[in-house]
């Protein structure tokens, strides 16, 4: 109970009228009014579907939405869609809905924590509007281990677009591999779900001085924890389509979060070596392979613009020979253009050694990372362009493998 | 005469002798007043100094990208700089109080002025360094900015932003220390409006274009311009 002093006494209120439930489902919002009405819904029929006699709420953590969103939440009954269904709830399904001071990445996650400790929850789901096509099947696939089976957090797997997620796939999923040990495709998840015990333990042990990112750092505690860990295949994975521009904001809470976690958890990652396999419920993970228009010619030339006009910002951040190799391959004509794994691991391990030390303001070093990583982001389309699922399984795993061979060389950064 | 000679001469001896034996107290007080200067002004260097590293001076300093500064005009580290600058302040000080004690004519004007002047120098320093360090944060901010953005010539705005930052710390500097006061309010409005003027000439001349495309860009709704927006990152 030490977590309630952040939250408002209006909340507070609604926490109390709740009582204690056995499951939260937590729903971050932002001005969803769109699909947050189906959303609800959805999750309403999940809960009554695979948890008819459990006590359960729903609670919505809105980031100051200009479209109802929050009313919307709180408005829909689970007897709207009676008429349409066979589903009956055997307890009362709770929905309520508060706000958070910043953005949904912010503040949201924190007052999920603070209010299933309070309402002692056994079992917490967390989803984002963003995914669009949320099925009440999930509700069950990622609630079912931590209810039924003991485990403390369920990370989803999905069926993506071979080009979708290239963050994830070119450097979050390795490098936390390398590092903590595990194979967790999603390491920086919009869906999880986990144990009252694990979100207890994070809320009491963790700076909340930062929120963005924190659903990361959740997860990487969990693991530096050994708490038990499973995977549950979801399915396809659509989400609102983002920007070029989002790709700054989408470093700062991954690759951000994740080198901020890496000096407190040396001591556990340095002892790691190799990396395991980790439980999956259905598929381990499945590539789609349907056309996507992508200019490749203008990710090569942010390349080579960043690499020329940054010269002064890496040469704080790189080691000389990895500036100087980056150098080279940004002169290279489009033809010819390849970033290696090899440098591109290199890259990423120079970049976190910097962040350690701040060479230069941290969110500078993040931000001088989105031109290299659209010259990697380049690499991989050409590579992949016309390869098979089982062809592009095989490149990622190959890159895995690089970021585990080239550990040795972050660690012998990190202690110079 | 010749008594006369050695009488003057034994007289001016005398004088000397006596002057002497007045002032020589005066220089060994001086002297003591330097010594102990010396050791409280070590002292000040290192309570300063472990406060400095307290408050991990110079991680901020990092953040702000100062000591990358330092390390190119190879000074030590922050914290460093800043306690040895309190330790010869606070010696020069005292070592000025001890000539002031001497009682030269003269000197004792130009050592009040001294210390009048100090407060000034502390806060002009002040406001340089951080000037600096603003500086150097915000021009390598915008370097990022315009290159994430795509903007073009990106080294050209982050030196115009870094250039702004260091004329107006500079006028401030000299304000505070009140040298050349009305000269630097002429010429900080003369560089200033110069700059201006020549930002919006370059910028009606050389970014009509520019600006059309953009007002194009933003006109045309629906039409979706060939890019990476389909892909995500996440």
């Amino acid at each position: 109970m030490a977590e309630e002093s952040f939250l408002t006494d209006d909340f507070l209120r609604q926490l109390i009228n709740v009582g204690e439930v056995d499951i939260l489902v937590g729903l971050p919002t932002h001005n969803n009014a769109k699909t947050v009405g189906s959303i609800v819904q959805t999750i309403q029929s999940g809960l009554v579907g695979a948890f008819p006699r459990e006590r359960a709420v729903i609670l919505n953590v809105d980031a100051g939405s200009r479209d109802n969103t929050p009313e919307l939440v709180t408005s829909i009954s689970i007897d709207d869609m009676r008429p349409a269904s066979n589903l009956h709830a055997l307890r009362t399904l709770h929905s309520i809905s508060t706000q958070c001071e910043a953005s949904p990445a912010k503040g949201a996650f924190r007052t999920v924590l603070a209010a299933a400790e309070l309402l002692r929850a056994r079992a917490c789901v967390l989803l984002s509007p963003d995914s669009t096509n949320i099925q009440a099947e999930w509700i069950a696939t990622l609630l079912r281990p931590i209810y039924h089976d003991g485990i403390d957090l369920v990370t989803p797997t999905y069926c993506r677009h071979k080009f979708d997620g290239l963050l994830i796939t070119n450097l979050l999923y390795p490098m936390v591999r390398a590092l903590y040990g595990l194979k967790i495709r999603e390491a920086y998840a919009t869906e999880f779900s986990f144990s009252g015990r694990l979100g207890s333990q994070f809320l009491s042990q963790n700076s909340w001085d930062d929120g963005a990112g924190a659903e990361l750092r959740f997860i990487l505690a969990a693991i530096t924890a050994k708490f038990r860990i499973c995977q549950s295949y979801l399915g396809e994975k659509i989400h609102v389509e983002r920007r070029a521009s989002d790709l700054v904001p989408a470093l700062r809470e991954t690759v951000g979060s994740l080198f901020t976690a890496l000096d407190p958890d040396l001591p556990f990652w340095s002892a790691v070596t190799g990396s395991q396999p980790v439980t999956t419920i259905g598929s381990e993970h499945e590539v789609c392979l349907g056309p996507l228009r992508i200019n490749r010619k203008r990710l090569r030339e942010m390349f080579a613009t960043g690499v020329n006009e940054l010269e002064s910002v890496f040469e704080s951040i790189l080691s000389p020979a990895t500036l100087a190799e980056l150098q080279r391959i940004a002169g290279m004509e489009e033809e010819d253009f390849a970033y290696p794994a090899e440098l591109w691991v290199k890259t990423v391990y120079e970049f976190a050694a910097s962040y350690r030390k701040s060479v230069i303001n941290r969110d500078h070093i993040i931000q001088a990372m989105a031109p290299l990583f659209r010259g990697r982001a380049c690499t991989f389309l050409t590579e992949n362009r016309n390869s098979s699922a089982d062809e592009v399984e095989s490149n990622v795993e190959s890159l895995c493998v690089d970021f585990e061979r080239l550990k040795p060389y972050l660690q012998q950064l990190w202690n110079v | 005469m010749q008594e006369m000679i050695v009488s003057e001469l034994s007289q001016a001896m005398h004088d000397i002798a006596r002057d002497f034996a007045h002032f020589l107290p005066r220089l060994i007080v001086m002297l003591i007043i330097a010594l102990a200067g010396w050791a409280i002004a070590y002292v000040v260097k290192v309570v300063v100094r472990s406060i400095l590293r307290l408050v991990r001076f110079d991680k901020l300093s990092e953040n702000a990208g100062a000591s990358q500064l330092l390390n190119k005009a190879a000074l030590p580290s922050p914290t460093e700089v800043l306690s040895r600058f309190v330790f010869w302040v606070a010696w020069l000080g005292f070592i000025l109080l001890g000539v002031d004690v001497l009682g030269i004519f003269g000197l004792q004007e130009q050592v009040a002025r001294f210390f009048f002047f100090l407060p000034r120098l502390f806060v002009a320093l002040f406001i340089l360094f951080f000037g600096l360090l603003a500086a150097s944060f915000f021009s390598r901010a915008t370097l990022l900015a315009a290159v994430n953005g795509s903007v073009p010539s990106p080294r050209l705005l982050s030196m115009a932003v870094r250039t702004i930052i260091i004329v107006f710390v500079l006028s401030i500097v000299f304000e505070e220390l009140g040298l050349a006061q009305e000269t630097m309010l002429v010429a900080f409005g003369i560089a200033f409006g110069a700059l201006m003027l020549g930002l919006a000439i370059a910028f009606g001349m050389g970014g009509r274009d520019l600006a059309r495309t953009f007002l194009e860009k933003r006109m045309t709704q629906g039409k979706k311009v060939e890019s990476e927006d389909e892909l995500s990152p996440l």
